[in-house]
């Protein structure tokens, strides 16, 4: 037992000066600064001299809240001033060894946004943004990725991988369409479906954590291998049985929206959150019990102390193996039950690899959310609204080009992980098989 | 306890790296067995003996699914009860049919009269396998530095944009011309990759999460460049296309006009050897390893970490360019869209595993695979399986290869080290264990 004893030698000392030293980043200032510049640059180089209306309320609505008109180039340069405030003032807070909080990154976010939506109203056909639609629809694309996020929070806070969110999601896409179609009833259908969906998940994360914790085979590689079979074989079945039955096996009644009263009809928020389908509902359910439960109960702690340290988890008596076993399954009926919606909930008909990335976009909103649900759960609503603004601006006619808005979320992503995030720690011992000795 | 089954040590070694294997006992041999039975043990329990039964398993699960999703088998199985036989012949039927298909896609016609012809699909496979051998050799070279690269994709359309740019819009002789584009896409690729090597060296962005944005980001650039007139796009026309190659930008074929086989597949080949000196033989490849096994102790030995990232990067993306590169000048020179990297940026990685991360190993993948895409593409043709059939036996080889004691388990052979005879039960299961 000597090497360990040294290592701790080591590794203490340093601790305790990390404990006693602020670190000084200057990542905060130097992205505000590139962004401040780069708008500066969107607005002189762009004509937008119009107005920019601001849709509060749908038609339906039961409370009407009068529309917000702004001038273009007012606003804009408005936002400007204070962004350049804002930056200069998360300067100074950096000379003075401070940290940048939080409230003013979002701040800073919330102005950007606002220079950025009149700007691109100002300049289009119709200087109209609809935000309640705006928002609805940014809820609806980051469902799927929320669910993925969730998935990649408890199996990597338990010490295993999981590249293979992508493939659970496919899987349980696939498993809710062939088997609400056969069912086929309005309810029954879709809720058998999505048991089904969250079973087929925990299939994907069987072979998953078999091959991981059994044979101890690279994480990384099953998770990628993984999202190749489930896409093969979703492809093979889509071609080769549900193309020429389609009737019988692919047309899968979706699910209805259900409004609550009363929170439904709260201005901008209602139609938002709470006019949606039963697997939006129980999206909220999860993420409240994923964060209680990580965070607050004997489950979550001994999850994560198997992920953070297997051999302390060990010593203690925590069965390490059959910890992460059944909670990688856990993590993947998650997220097959998210996959479900890309067919009962959006689509309806499954289609050949029709999650297009989303389980990497929550893969990476996991990361960006530095492993924490709620967190976790923001980084893929940022992701949801950003492609959900390039819908809305390309409907309305703005003059950015399509592709560059489509670019904007995964350069956003790109400034913050290299940005506000930096040197992002996840839990100690992901990715590392635990053998005991 | 000593200290390579030290859970601290252990803890410090990077993910990348298999379990060491466990250290037995040598305990003596009752008796000497003879020479025979010692070299079948060793084929029995050797690397090459795991591989190819992992890829009769995966092509036995495959014919599984075949047989199961046939029609004829369908129609048969209903009155399987009144006449088996013909359950069997249709399983027989559809099973044997497309794997013939496969094989006849893949290697040999035999169906052809004469060997030239016949031997064509051989040559294909050869044309699919050069992009996913120079792609797969960036993702293998990424892994042994430690990191992943998600990004073939990004890295392929960036290249292959590059290369085409300079392939159609600039006039000059035919080796010169050919030499520049290519070497204007590899920059382009490595540049590309380069980005998420920095970004991790300065900032400690995952490469993971800026590999994956790199690829949309590139998918939407270029997508972006392809409609704009002036950029990418034909000169009067609509469609997101490019115009044809120029003649003196192409690569040549190797083995005459009849075959598809193009100077590519040379670069490849030599991209093999490059890499293999790089990580064997040169200082550079050392300090890749050493970083790529234990990141702290490469610092503490003196290796600038940061750097080797930026430089492994840097090389990466030059090698997945490089197959970027092979698709415009080489597979469709007719000018190319945004569908041009064709998938094979994710190919590389299952390439690169199956290849063990190692130069030579991903030479023999690549081929294997490449020949799986040339066949695929023919039984899709001759039988009707669809072509995602290959995906799949491709994925199962994979996770098969991986993991040694499932395919030791199933096929009951003897695990390596044990001892040939009285092998108690105990100590299986402890070896199983410390696997």
């Amino acid at each position: 037992m000597t090497a360990p004893s040294q290592h701790h030698a080591t590794a203490a000392p340093t601790e305790r000066a990390l404990d006693s030293t602020t670190v000084i980043s200057w990542k905060a200032p130097i992205s505000f600064a590139v962004i401040t510049v780069l708008l500066a640059v969107l607005f002189l180089t762009t004509r937008h001299s119009g107005d920019a209306i601001f849709r509060l309320s749908g038609p339906r609505d039961l409370i009407q809240i009068p529309e917000i008109t702004l001038n273009g180039p007012v606003t804009t340069w408005t936002c400007i001033v204070l962004l350049t405030g804002i930056t200069v003032v998360s300067a100074a807070m950096v000379r003075a060894k401070r940290r940048v909080p939080l409230w003013l990154v979002v701040i800073f976010a919330v102005i950007g946004l606002v220079a950025f939506l009149t700007w691109a109203a100002a300049g289009a056909r119709t200087p109209v943004i609809p935000l309640p639609g705006l928002l609805a629809g940014a809820l609806s694309l980051s469902v799927p990725l929320i669910f993925g996020a969730l998935c990649g929070v408890i199996s990597e806070r338990v010490g295993v991988i999981n590249i293979a969110i992508e493939g659970q999601l496919l899987a349980g896409a696939f498993t809710s369409a062939v088997v609400a179609s056969v069912i086929g009833q309005q309810w029954l259908g879709p809720i058998v479906g999505l048991a089904a969906a969250a079973v087929s998940g925990v299939l994907v994360a069987f072979v998953l954590a078999a091959f991981a914790i059994k044979y101890f085979v690279d994480q990384v590689i099953v998770g990628v291998v993984l999202n190749v079979l489930v896409i093969g074989l979703t492809s093979f079945l889509f071609s080769q049985v549900l193309a020429p039955n389609a009737a019988l096996l692919n047309s899968p009644p979706r699910l209805q929206r259900i409004p609550i009263p009363l929170l439904s009809e709260i201005p901008l928020i209602g139609p938002m959150f709470f006019r949606q389908t039963l697997i939006v509902y129980a999206m909220y359910v999860i993420i409240v019990l994923v964060y209680i439960g990580l965070f607050h109960t004997r489950w979550g702690l001994r999850l994560r102390s198997v992920g953070e340290h297997p051999q302390a988890a060990d010593t203690v008596g925590i069965n390490v193996a059959r910890t992460r076993f059944w909670n990688v399954s856990l993590a993947g009926a998650i997220a097959g039950f998210g996959g479900a919606f890309f067919t009962l909930g959006a689509v309806g008909a499954f289609n050949k690899e029709m999650t297009a990335g989303a389980g990497f976009i929550a893969l990476a909103a996991v990361i960006f959310g530095q492993w924490d649900p709620i967190r976790a759960t923001l980084a893929a609503l940022l992701f949801g609204f950003a492609s959900n603004l390039q819908n809305t601006l390309s409907v309305i006619g703005s003059p950015v080009p399509s592709e560059f808005m489509l670019m904007l979320p995964y350069v956003v992503t790109i400034l913050a992980v290299a940005g506000f995030v930096g040197k992002v720690r996840g839990p100690a011992s992901a990715g590392k098989p635990y053998i005991k000795s | 306890m000593s200290d390579r089954n030290d859970p601290d040590v252990a803890l410090e070694t990077g993910a990348q790296v298999p379990p060491d294997e466990p250290v037995i006992a040598p305990e003596p041999e009752p008796e000497e067995p003879s020479r025979w039975q010692q070299a079948l043990r060793q084929i029995a329990t050797g690397n090459a003996i795991i591989s190819v039964l992992a890829v009769l398993l995966a092509l036995l699960v495959g014919a599984v699914m075949i047989a199961f999703t046939d029609e004829r088998v369908q129609a048969a199985s209903g009155y399987f009860f009144a006449r088996p036989g013909d359950t069997f012949a249709a399983i027989w039927d559809s099973v044997s049919g497309a794997y013939v298909a496969l094989f006849q896609g893949a290697v040999y016609n035999f169906r052809r009269p004469d060997f030239v012809s016949g031997i064509r699909p051989l040559t294909e496979t050869l044309n699919f396998a050069t992009p996913l051998i120079a792609a797969g050799l960036g993702v293998g070279l990424a892994f042994k530095v430690g990191m992943f690269n998600i990004g073939g994709r990004g890295q392929m359309l960036l290249a292959a944009s590059a290369a085409g740019w300079v392939a159609f819009s600039f006039d000059m002789p035919f080796p010169l011309h050919m030499i520049v584009a290519v070497i204007a896409g590899i920059v382009a690729g490595a540049l590309w990759a380069g980005i998420a090597g920095l970004l991790k060296a300065r900032t400690g962005a995952h490469e993971v999460i800026v590999t994956i944005m790199l690829n949309y980001v590139a998918l939407y650039l270029v997508s972006w460049m392809l409609r704009t007139p002036g950029l990418l796009q034909a000169p009067g026309s609509n469609n997101p296309k490019t115009p044809p190659m120029k003649d003196s930008a192409i690569f040549f074929d190797l083995l005459g006009p009849q075959f598809n086989l193009h100077f590519g597949f040379v670069l490849s080949i030599g991209c093999v050897v490059l890499v293999w000196w790089i990580l064997d033989r040169s200082s550079l490849g050392f300090q890749f390893r050493a970083v790529g096994l234990n990141p702290k102790a490469a610092r503490v030995a003196g290796i600038n970490v940061n750097r080797m990232y930026v430089y492994g990067m840097l090389i990466a993306g030059a090698l997945v360019g490089l197959a970027g590169v092979d698709q415009v000048l080489g597979t469709v020179t007719t000018g190319f869209s945004s569908g041009i990297d064709a998938g094979i940026g994710f190919d590389a990685i299952t390439v690169a595993l199956l290849g063990g991360s190692n130069p030579w190993g991903i030479l023999a993948a690549g081929i294997l695979f490449g020949a799986f895409k040339a066949g695929g593409f023919a039984m899709q043709a001759a039988e009707g399986v669809p072509i995602d059939i290959v995906l799949v036996v491709q994925s199962l080889i994979v996770l098969f290869i991986a993991a040694p004691p499932l395919v030791r388990a199933i096929f009951r052979l003897p695990q390596p080290g044990a001892k040939p005879k009285k092998r108690t039960r105990s100590a299986r299961k402890e070896e199983v264990a410390a696997k």
